[in-house]
């Protein structure tokens, strides 16, 4: 487990505050064929899998907190299904180590269907109506689809955020000389 | 990858985590609304709303480019059938003025003030500040809170209709139960006949609204308007905590009519997808 540095820490923290804010204040009052985008579990994924999953839960831990704080929900729901995300998306890149432009999209979808559809069971398993039809799988639909759209271009703006601030990461050291010639078995032959 | 060591520490650091998160939900949902969380949370609500509002008043530009997009598209759909309703309510006008010019001299004969309007219930304007992302969420933050007179299940209306009721109060912000929320409920009233009956929103779907149980010989059709009843229960005088004849919606279809089971199909007057302005009814009562 490395240690997070300050720098991390405070561009995790600014860059979780930023989210929750223009979700709540912007993305989440668009409409988009019906439904909403949700940009917080697409973030809270992507630091996970570029800063490992014990840091992605914590992070998505404190990320939920702020969510339910501000949105007047019961504390804990957002808490537990982010930290869900968070970890299970960095797992994913320490078990895995996924390439290709697809990870971020497959990564934010799976992100979404968890936030969405563990908020609903949570709900129920809280006693809340939380009534299932065709209507609620529809806008479950496109609201992953859209968030899928967005997860590119949010890695993107996330990576580009916290790369400063990121450890050394032997594996990325490494794709990085592999695509700059380095230390290609190839060049070498 | 890890040590044995690392493995345990980062376990039992994963255990704490989902721990504190399970803590906190059993906590929160067992304490009472003046308990030390819901306290906590009154107080990061009023800091954090602040901001969100000024960040929802930068952000507008962003909000208003989206929306001309999809209103573009959304207007071409809409116009046919605004055309249909167009000439509906032109006939509707011309039997409404007469009944308007007979119920003013009525009115005037029993010496009641017909100037007062929504004035009477002191109306607070507020902006809406945020909204829950996500889809089984149906509640919108308002920048107005007990500063300004507001208090929880004070009910919330736009320009359309009735939006909701107050459901947590802060110092300078609130959060509103919208009509869409499955566990928000208002007795409704047909208005041109009377009928009354609980609305509640139908099962998954923010865009219909139920009214049921009806009776029988309860008469309700297609594009009857329905209004709040201004009652607690149907058929009794107890006072709501919605005055009179706030516009619901429009009934867009009735199933089994005639049955004892029929039910009535209302969409709601308020878009609810696209509110910007809101206004808090302060006093409703004359308490």
């Amino acid at each position: 487990m490395e240690p997070i540095s300050p720098q991390l820490l405070l561009r995790l923290g600014a860059l979780g505050i930023v989210t929750v804010i223009v979700q709540i204040a912007a993305i989440g009052q668009l409409e988009i064929f019906g439904s909403n985008a949700d940009i917080t579990p697409l973030v809270v994924a992507s630091a996970g899998l570029l800063c490992g999953s014990l840091t992605g839960a914590g992070y998505g831990f404190a990320v939920g907190l702020f969510v339910d704080m501000a949105l007047v929900q019961t504390l804990g729901v957002s808490s537990l299904l982010y930290l869900a995300i968070g970890y299970g998306a960095g797992k994913a890149q320490e078990l895995r180590d996924p390439q290709g432009a697809a990870v971020p999209v497959v990564v934010g979808a799976a992100a979404t269907f968890i936030a969405i559809v563990g908020f609903l069971l949570l709900q129920f398993l809280l006693g809340v109506d939380a009534p299932v039809s065709w209507e609620l799988l529809w806008d479950i639909l496109v609201t992953i689809l859209i968030n899928a759209a967005l997860a590119v271009p949010v890695h993107w703006a996330v990576r580009r955020w916290l790369t400063p601030a990121l450890p050394d990461d032997p594996r990325r050291r490494r794709r990085r000389a592999y695509t700059t010639g380095g230390l290609s078995p190839l060049s070498r032959a | 990858m890890y040590d044995r060591k690392t493995v345990r520490r980062r376990r039992a650091v994963l255990g704490l985590l989902v721990a504190a998160a399970l803590i906190l939900l059993t906590a929160y949902f067992g304490e009472s609304a003046g308990g030390g969380l819901h306290s906590v949370q009154r107080g990061v609500f009023s800091i954090v709303s602040p901001i969100q509002d000024g960040a929802s008043r930068a952000l507008k530009p962003f909000r208003d480019a989206v929306g001309w997009v999809g209103d573009t598209f959304d207007a071409k759909g809409e116009v046919e059938d605004l055309r249909k309703e167009r000439n509906q309510l032109r006939k509707q006008v011309a039997s409404g003025e007469l009944a308007a010019q007979e119920n003013i001299r009525l009115r005037k004969q029993l010496s009641l003030d017909t100037n007062q309007g929504l004035e009477q219930y002191v109306p607070v304007t507020a902006r809406v500040s945020g909204t829950s992302p996500n889809v089984a969420s149906h509640s919108i933050n308002i920048d107005v809170g007990t500063s300004d007179g507001v208090e929880v299940d004070m009910p919330v209306i736009d320009d359309a209709g009735l939006v909701g009721k107050v459901v947590f109060a802060a110092g300078g912000a609130s959060k509103v139960q919208l009509i869409s929320d499955p566990a928000f409920g208002v007795i409704g009233q047909v208005a041109k006949n009377g009928v009354r009956g609980p609305i509640h929103a139908a099962v998954g779907n923010p865009n219909d609204l139920v009214m049921q149980p009806l009776k029988r010989r309860d008469q309700v059709a297609t594009n009857d308007l329905v209004v709040t009843a201004g009652t607690v229960v149907s058929d009794t005088e107890r006072q709501s905590p919605f005055p009179k004849d706030i516009l619901v919606g429009r009934v867009t279809g009735v199933d089994d009519a005639g049955q004892d089971t029929q039910k009535a199909h209302i969409r709601p007057a308020a878009d609810l997808g696209r509110l910007e302005y809101v206004q808090v009814l302060t006093k409703v009562h004359g308490d």
